[in-house]
């Protein structure tokens, strides 16, 4: 699994890639609190699109960020849902209190 | 059998190894990924709570083809049974968590539960004993 950050103005974008699970999901909690919490960034958006699986703890990781943006009145969003992690959202029923956008033109101009 | 430590950075092989079986028995795409997630989140609750986290303790998992009759037809599945030494489970903590819930945590046995058949957990002396049935439908039968 692998973690990038850019950053655009007020968002920062997380490319994550690979497989998120119980083994790494720790770190991706941990980079999107810093982003959050600490850097106070206005807008995080998490690319999943070269996510090839996730699992309830990176699920977990995500619902952890967007909690944290909510009680900080920041904004949380994702884009280019995989397969796979779309499929994971939808079953943990999820899905639905993410701000989802199919791509990162979208994401930056909500 | 696969035996494996409760080191989570083997999660990918277990996962590599439950994808490659469940498409050669002819599961669909979504069902394979299903089942396969279904395995991995069965071993990293067993990490995390059987074992407290410790990298070292022994997971056995076991694959065998499973059949049953079902509306007058012979179903053909696969049973996939995970054994581990750690600490009596409290079976009543193995449902999870009612999804309304907007909250990290709870969600892998919402994930077992809707990607199998059947779940049944039973205590056999020092061992805790996970059982995973995913049946083929027709479909795939036909196949």
């Amino acid at each position: 699994m692998q973690i990038s950050t850019r950053r655009y103005d007020k968002t920062t974008i997380f490319d994550l890639s690979g497989d998120i699970d119980f083994a790494n999901s720790p770190e991706v909690r941990q980079s999107l609190l810093r982003e959050i919490r600490e850097n106070r960034t206005p807008h995080v958006v998490v690319n999943l699109s070269q996510v090839r699986y996730i699992d309830s703890s990176g699920v977990a990781s995500l619902v952890e960020g967007l909690k944290a943006s909510r009680d900080l009145g920041s904004r949380f969003g994702l884009f280019g849902l995989s397969t796979a992690a779309r499929e994971t959202l939808q079953l943990s029923r999820l899905i639905k209190v993410f701000e989802v956008h199919e791509n990162e033109e979208q994401a930056l101009a909500s | 059998m696969l035996a494996l430590y409760s080191n989570p950075r083997l999660l990918s092989a277990v996962r590599g190894a439950v994808e490659r079986l469940t498409e050669t028995l002819g599961f669909t795409a979504v069902q394979c990924r299903s089942i396969t997630s279904a395995v991995d989140e069965a071993v990293s609750n067993i990490v995390r709570h059987s074992y407290g986290n410790r990298l070292d303790q022994p997971i056995a998992m076991y694959f065998r083809s499973t059949q049953r009759r079902h509306r007058g037809e012979v179903q053909h599945g696969l049973e996939i049974l995970l054994c581990d030494r750690g600490p009596e489970v409290d079976a009543s903590k193995l449902k999870g968590r009612p999804l309304e819930e907007i909250r990290p945590g709870g969600l892998g046995m919402h994930l077992i539960h809707q990607a199998m058949d059947s779940v049944e957990f039973t205590r056999k002396g020092p061992t805790n004993r996970l059982r995973l049935v995913k049946y083929l439908t027709p479909a795939n039968n036909a196949s």
